[in-house]
């Protein structure tokens, strides 16, 4: 590939699934290139076969371990499995070290596989900007079962619900008290609750604690169609990895039978769509109107204008320009 | 927060037998610190698998550090893999222990800088910052 390869060029490759031109054009994204827009509404046609799936949990709880073993597993099938993992930014210096392939490694030679790191780069709720964008341009590029990991520790993590059709939670043995550091919000967003590392014996603990917590009511979400389960695995000893597969892909059916995925792919679609509405206003409020801004924040720190006023006006002066 | 737009992606591997982490887990932290993403794939890679994951992970720099003395095996055998993967805009970089005329040869096979052990953190920095701005936008 040459350099600077026009990114509408990359749309045919991207469909004829080459890693290259996928890898190349979430990168354009991340970097909020706007020469890649018109590849991406191409990209965004094409979409719509994958099953995504987010894995989420507290860090450390085994995620990363448990993909390799359920990538392997869903490999069998013949299916293309695409891994995203997601991890915050340093706040400090807005870099990150990302650690999750280090328990993927052999996947990165099977050519069905394809696995991407991604830092949060500043943004709230657990994911990427770039998140969805990149799971378009694998479900266009035909992979079959988009995997998302995000460390998810409370309610503002949970992002990952509007950009999933179906949600795995993981809680692990030994992470202190752990199923109680698990905030409600996340306890609720799951779809399959899997008690990882079961090789250890303080995990019966753990698969007890869940259990009781979701008769408490926290099953209460969820289409009546789909009994909530609770899974045992072991990374370590293989097991319960087969039991796992086949629940998320029962689960896809249940979506699908039940009518209930359309529900969600509209709840996906409203939720990128404000999403990044906010987004542009944001980088326009920040490129473009520096001077705008920092003049209304006088204005308000003096108390001629009340923020929402100032609001007002820094909405107006948007409209105004091009 | 504003979008980072330009943030440098570097991947770092360590190819090969020997079993020290801890000098390229500083280096990790140093280009975080600048601000950079890094992606750590942890000890014992094979060039195959850490050319497929440098093109997956679509970085701008590839760091393979090597303190076995394997370098005059292993950076070729990458070199060449990134040409089968059409991905020669990813930069190879070098890091380790190797005698200067050694350098001077994987320089001359397509390795983009050699960084030897004792480089400092911030010089590590620089060279990185400076091959991207030198190889441009891809
Ligand atoms: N005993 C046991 N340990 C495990 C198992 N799976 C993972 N671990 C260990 O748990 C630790 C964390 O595993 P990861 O897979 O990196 O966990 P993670 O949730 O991806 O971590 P972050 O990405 O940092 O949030 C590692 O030390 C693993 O070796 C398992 O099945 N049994
Ligand atoms: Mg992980």
């Amino acid at each position: 590939m040459p350099a600077a390869v026009s990114s509408l060029d990359l749309v045919e490759p991207v469909l004829a699934g080459k890693p290259r031109a996928i890898a190349r054009l979430i990168s354009r994204v991340e970097a909020g290139e706007a020469e890649c827009r018109p590849a991406l509404e191409q990209i965004y046609r094409r979409t719509g076969g994958a099953h995504v799936v987010g894995v989420t949990g507290v860090a450390g709880s085994g995620k990363s371990t448990l993909l390799d073993q359920l990538v392997l597993e869903a490999r069998k099938s013949e299916r293309k499995i695409a891994v995203i993992a997601v991890d915050p930014s340093s706040p400090f210096s807005g870099g990150s070290i990302l650690g999750d392939r280090i328990r993927m490694n052999e996947l990165s030679l099977d050519p069905g596989v394809f696995i991407r790191s991604m830092a949060t780069r500043g943004a709230m709720g657990g994911l990427a900007r770039a998140t969805h964008e990149a799971v378009d341009l694998l479900d266009a590029g035909g992979f079959d079962l988009i995997l998302i990991e995000t460390v998810g520790v409370g309610q503002d993590e949970i992002d990952i619900v509007r950009a999933a059709h179906t949600i795995v939670v993981i809680s692990a043995p030994g992470l202190g008290d752990d199923i109680q550091t698990i905030k409600a919000g996340v306890m609720e967003i799951a779809d399959i609750h899997v008690v990882s590392k079961c090789d250890r014996p303080d995990a019966n603990k753990t698969l007890k604690e869940l259990k009781s917590m979701l008769t408490l009511g926290f099953a209460l979400r969820g289409e009546s169609a789909w009994q909530i389960p609770v899974l045992a695995t072991s990374s370590a000893k293989r097991e319960g990895i087969g039991e796992l597969l086949a629940a998320i892909d029962r689960h896809r059916r249940t979506l699908d039978d039940s009518g209930e995925m359309e529900g969600r792919r509209r709840v996906i679609a409203r939720t990128r769509m404000l999403k990044t509405a906010e987004n542009i206003l944001h980088d326009r409020f920040e490129k473009q109107h520096d001077g705008k801004v920092s003049s209304l924040i006088e204005r308000v720190v003096t108390r001629e204008l009340n923020p929402h006023t100032a609001a007002t006006e820094l909405i107006a002066a948007l409209k105004s320009e091009p | 927060m504003t979008v980072p737009s330009n943030v440098i992606r570097v991947l770092i591997a360590k190819v090969g037998l020997d079993g020290h982490d801890r000098g390229v887990k500083i280096v990790a932290r140093c280009l975080r610190d600048a601000g950079m993403d890094v992606i750590y794939t942890g000890l014992h890679r094979t060039p195959e698998e850490v050319v497929a994951a440098a093109v997956q992970e679509d970085v701008d720099i590839l760091g393979i550090s090597i303190l076995s003395g394997a370098h005059m095996t292993v950076f070729p055998k990458v070199i060449d893999l990134l040409k089968q993967h059409e991905a020669e805009d990813i930069l190879l970089v070098g890091g380790g222990v190797m005698p200067d005329e050694d350098v001077g040869a994987l320089k001359e096979i397509g390795v983009a800088e050699v960084l030897l052990q004792d480089t400092p953190p911030q010089a590590i920095v620089d060279a990185v910052r400076r091959l991207v701005e030198a190889r441009g936008p891809r």
